[in-house]
């Protein structure tokens, strides 16, 4: 009988175990307040993987008088379930609006966790999480494992096509931008002045480039640029109160944009210009020269493509 | 008889493995690619074949990858395979007049170490590297497989030559699916020669692209300085009898 009760307390703790393996899953979410109702959740500067979970990204909430408006899920269903957690624990109000900036996994995987929320974006941005939604899903799982489980991409249903959003005492100014993806939003909070840029900035971290147009965003960069804003809430890195994540997001993208033109113009092989010194000034970016070697194969074959001339 | 076979055969292996030099990529598929591609002659791993390729692959079917060779002579041959691929050799190079170096890009269908082998009089040179990969590369259908628009522009060829202060410098593009055949229902679609010729038809040097050699390839490759090219012609066909011809002028 003892025998039988060893038997099944140590079954018990084997179940305790396993289940402790799961709890240990926690992305440890800290709200970080920039003003009396306005949180951001500010990821790692790294690339995804089976220790972060995904949580490399910047997500935020504002507490309106109409309820909560969330800006970016995160990347997985599990990270929005956090997320929702602990917005609850700083506010029992609803949450009203979900608001995703761009098509990334990063920014809206977590969308299942707000599938009873408005969940809005850019028209094309809803177009691109339909097509590129499943073989991002694939990627999600490779890199980050078991911390994607149950999660499946939800994309936005609701399409904003207006200049500004309104919910409760708080108006956003919608800048519909590109460069980054094909559909880029950053929102200007017109009562608190905080702009929410999505990864059309990023700071001390490599900017990423699967989908981008260099021309389109720098000319957005530009536009940013001659905003007044309080804080800079940036899709990678840290949250500051100038534009110094502006600078250097576009000193970064010109820099890429020349020495790949240069590189193409010069006759080089894709091989030999992933070879290409990183300047001292980016060389301490966390990244640099892993974003950089996956940058040369998004951008080049264009511009390789463009110094060549049709044969007789 | 069969045991005594068996008996036999596990005599030799320890002896035929030892011939074999000790791979420092640690491949498991080593000595299975020597004995496909290497077993004929002497080989060595030597530093003077540099394999330029990323360690992480962003897109399995276009891995860039080049060749350089340094202080080498009489270079009869640069094979090109990769051990994990289901079709390991990629590409043969014979620079004859050409400098011994060679871009282009890859499908890679897993993780897998890509070398080159360097062929002069007294055998292979081994040079090498291990890229890591999503992978798929090699049994998805060709991008032109899905937009279904590359039929009229088979075979067109884009090109340039850069005089460079040490080298003239070719790079052309051909337009081709390069279909390896592992992908459900599109049979096997590729070149299969390439060359590099000068005006009198003499050949300046020949590619043989194998099935992992990336959609439209684009090739790199350079001559000397002092090698006369007014034209560059290309002549070249694909595994249907296909031509593909072409001119470039510096």
């Amino acid at each position: 009988m003892k025998l039988f009760w060893l038997f099944v307390s140590s079954c018990c703790l084997v179940f305790l175990s396993l289940g402790g393996d799961a709890a240990e899953l926690n992305y440890q979410l800290t709200p970080r307040q920039l003003s009396s109702d306005t949180y951001v959740f500010v990821g790692k500067t790294e690339d995804f993987s089976f220790e972060n979970g995904g949580n490399i990204v910047n997500t935020a909430f504002v507490m309106t008088s109409a309820g909560v408006v969330v800006i970016d899920t995160g990347s997985s269903l599990r990270y929005g379930e956090q997320m929702r957690q602990a917005i609850a624990k700083i506010t029992d109000k609803p949450i009203v609006q979900v608001i995703n900036t761009h098509h990334h996994p990063d920014h809206f995987f977590g969308n299942q966790a707000f599938k009873d929320v408005k969940i809005a974006a850019l028209p094309t941005t809803i177009e691109d999480m339909q097509r590129e939604g499943g073989a991002f899903s694939d990627n999600m799982y490779r890199m980050t494992g078991d911390w994607m489980r149950g999660t499946e991409p939800l994309a936005a249903t609701e399409k904003l096509t207006t200049d500004s959003l309104s919910v409760g005492d708080h108006t956003f100014k919608l800048l519909v931008l590109q460069g980054h993806s094909h559909a880029d939003l950053a929102l200007l909070d017109e009562k608190t002045g905080i702009l929410f840029a999505g990864d059309l900035v990023f700071y001390n971290r490599t900017p990423t480039t699967p989908h981008a147009d260099l021309a389109k965003w720098l000319d957005a960069l530009k536009q940013l640029e001659q905003l007044k804003f309080t804080y800079l809430v940036v899709g990678h890195g840290e949250v500051l109160q100038d534009k110094r994540a502006i600078v250097q997001t576009r000193e970064y993208l010109q820099w890429l944009d020349q020495s790949l033109k240069a590189s193409a113009e010069a006759g080089k092989d894709m091989a030999e210009v992933l070879q290409t010194p990183i300047p001292e000034k980016f060389a301490k970016m966390p990244l640099v020269n892993f974003e950089f070697g996956r940058s040369v194969v998004h951008l080049y074959p264009a511009l390789e493509l463009a110094a060549l001339k049709p044969a007789s | 008889m069969q045991r005594i076979y068996r008996v036999g055969l596990m005599l030799l292996l320890p002896m035929n493995v030892g011939a074999i030099p000790a791979d420092p990529l640690n491949s498991v598929q080593w000595t299975t690619m020597y004995n496909r591609f290497l077993k004929d002659y002497p080989v060595q791993f030597d530093s003077r074949v540099q394999v330029l390729a990323p360690e992480q692959a962003e897109n399995s079917m276009q891995v860039p990858l080049a060749v350089k060779v340094e202080g080498l002579q009489a270079i009869e041959e640069i094979l090109i395979f990769a051990d994990f691929n289901p079709l390991p050799k990629v590409l043969s190079f014979y620079p004859q007049q050409a400098l011994p170096f060679i871009g282009f890009r890859v499908k890679l269908q897993q993780a897998s170490p890509i070398r080159a082998a360097v062929r002069t009089a007294d055998g292979w040179h081994v040079g090498g590297k291990w890229v890591d990969a999503a992978g798929g590369g090699c049994t998805l259908p060709s991008a032109a497989r899905n937009s279904g628009v590359w039929e009229s522009q088979l075979g067109q060829v884009q090109g340039r030559i850069w005089q460079q202060p040490s080298a003239q410098r070719v790079r052309f593009r051909v337009i081709h699916p390069m279909d390896t055949g592992l992908a459900a229902g599109i049979p096997k679609f590729q070149l299969e020669e390439i060359n590099l010729q000068d005006a009198t038809g003499k050949t300046l040097a020949q590619i043989k692209p194998a099935e992992p050699v990336s959609e439209n390839p684009i090739f790199s490759i350079e001559f000397p300085k002092n090698l006369p090219l007014p034209t560059l012609h290309i002549n070249g066909r694909d595994n249907n009898a296909n031509k593909i011809k072409a001119e470039l002028i510096p």
